[in-house]
């Protein structure tokens, strides 16, 4: 009864670290059709960051939001200094998004060292919660609720923003938006920057559940790729669904068939690109 | 000083598509308030032309002035922030936002006044006030156009362009168009209207260019073309 309990509640907090990560993905590539395969990287640089926060003193929370922000202005530099230069090239922007995400993994390695840095739960969510008999760490319930948080925020955003209609008019017909007036590069940056916070913020919270080491970055961006496929690019609530059904295959494949969780993992983006390659939710084609 | 006063100048614009030479030393002229109607056969160049002046497709050579102002190296955003409104062929309305939302992205008010907000857009087209919360890509194509041209409408534009706004509707819904253009011409604004429909574009010219294999063939006033219809259709041929 403990083991199914547990593994669910892990479930959803892997899930929703998986959509912290994946929602910025998605917004970036519907928008800028870009695959920033630096976003594994964001999401490991935020972790390190937190990491260096706490060791100045700061709590948790204080130390993620300092990750998420550094983290975004670092989102800005890659978008203005390195993609900017390679619009309409997707070939090169792949190329120098994985040669950026190699860097900044060398980089980590160089400045924090190659072993594994856990990062303290905060001691008022240390104690489990106790329900019904049933026993809840309760960090992992903090880690869901920051997550359903930021989905809503981003849904409102997007859905009742100006800023909000004119990322979906980009997304609809970018040439058409610029038409109207829509100044693309400052969309651009902007949308940039709020898919590495969320990364960066991603990394941050999730530290006390993955720690930060080296290899976070590919563990992570290979699960942003498998949400978004599966999800569809391009939507938020296809993001949101899809975070939540990797982070229960995931859980349940390590726990139930270690040696084939990377089939169980998979096969479900093979079988969406095979028979729904708009994912489940999307409408743009992987 | 001609030029200077007058609302949208090409001067010898060539453009290409890929290797391509499409436009071919393109000079046209609208002057403030008119209508200028630019035809021709399919393929002729007036689409391309059309995306020239907006800076959706970049002039090799040549150059474009609104109102005086270069505009030939601008970005399509900056020419429309300039005061240079498309209301482009297929409509290209953004289906995922509502007619609302389409209206406010495209929203510009300007220091020299700025006649045309949310609710004098809903006074042209009733429909879409009627529709205002519903999705875009849910409408009828006539609603659509009628939101395309809202949009354009939305920013306050010196000059707007209208590319085949008749294209694909029921003749009701054309005539319906085409008095909302007539009464977007009588608040003076200067306007290029790119038209199949013949006689649409007659009925609201002032001016008329027709443009043959990227090259300007004609180029004189509607009351002369109407007088002799035979003026244009020389060069058009298909009508």
């Amino acid at each position: 009864m403990q083991f199914w309990q547990i593994q669910t509640l892990n479930s959803f907090a892997l899930g929703g670290l998986l959509f912290l990560l994946s929602s910025g993905f998605a917004l970036i590539f519907g928008l800028m059709r870009i695959a920033n395969l630096t976003h594994g990287a964001l999401f490991m640089l935020g972790a390190y960051a937190a990491v260096s926060a706490m060791r100045a003193g700061f709590g948790l929370a204080l130390a993620a939001v300092i990750a998420a922000l550094s983290v975004a202005v670092v989102g800005g530099l890659i978008e203005r200094l390195v993609l900017r230069r390679l619009s309409g090239n997707a070939q090169g922007q792949v190329l120098a998004t994985l040669g950026l995400s190699f860097i900044a993994s060398d980089f980590c390695l160089i400045v924090w060292g190659g072993d594994t840095i856990p990062i303290q739960t905060p001691a008022m969510f240390q104690a489990p919660l106790r329900f019904m008999g049933l026993i809840f760490p309760t960090y992992r319930l903090v880690v869901v609720g920051i997550a359903v948080v930021v989905g809503m925020v981003l849904y409102l955003l997007m859905e009742r923003t100006r800023l909000g209609a004119m990322i979906r008019a980009g997304v609809d017909d970018m040439q058409m938006a610029r038409a109207v007036g829509i100044r693309a590069s400052a969309l651009f940056t902007t949308v940039f920057c709020l898919g590495a916070l969320l990364a960066g913020l991603g990394g941050a919270v999730g530290g006390p559940i993955f720690s930060a080491y080296p290899g976070l970055d590919s563990d992570m961006l290979s699960l942003a790729l498998i949400v978004v496929i599966l999800g569809g690019i391009g939507s938020l609530v296809g993001t949101f669904v899809a975070s939540f059904i990797i982070g229960f295959i995931y859980t349940f494949g390590t726990a139930l068939l270690p040696d084939l969780a990377y089939v169980i993992l998979f096969l479900p983006m093979v079988i969406v690109i095979a028979f729904r390659p708009t994912g489940l939710f999307g409408t743009i084609r992987t | 000083m001609a030029t200077d006063t007058s609302a949208l100048v090409l001067e010898s614009v060539h453009a290409y598509y890929g290797h391509s030479h499409v436009l071919h030393g393109v000079s046209l002229r609208l002057d403030e308030g008119r209508l200028l109607a630019l035809l021709g056969r399919n393929g002729a160049g007036k689409t391309t032309t059309i995306m020239c002046i907006a800076g959706l497709l970049q002039a090799r050579e040549g150059s474009i002035r609104m109102f005086g102002r270069a505009l030939g190296r601008l970005a399509p955003e900056f020419i429309a922030r300039a005061g240079v409104r498309l209301v482009p062929q297929g409509r290209r309305i953004f289906p995922s936002l509502t007619v609302q939302e389409n209206l406010a992205v495209a929203e510009q008010k300007r220091a020299g006044g700025s006649p045309w907000s949310f609710a004098r857009v809903y006074e042209l087209f009733p429909r879409l006030r009627e529709r205002h919360r519903q999705g875009a890509g849910s409408l009828s194509g006539g609603e659509q156009q009628m939101l395309a041209i809202g949009r354009a409408l939305m920013g306050n534009p010196k000059v707007l362009l209208m590319d085949e706004p008749s294209e694909g509707l029921a003749p009701l819904i054309v005539a319906e168009v085409g008095r909302a253009i007539e009464q977007i011409k009588r608040e003076g604004l200067s306007i290029i209207l790119v038209e199949q429909n013949f006689k649409l574009a007659l009925d609201l010219a002032d001016d008329v260019v027709v443009i043959n294999t990227g090259q300007v063939a004609f180029s004189g006033s509607a009351d002369a073309v109407r007088a002799e219809n035979e003026l244009v259709t020389q060069h058009l041929g298909v009508f």
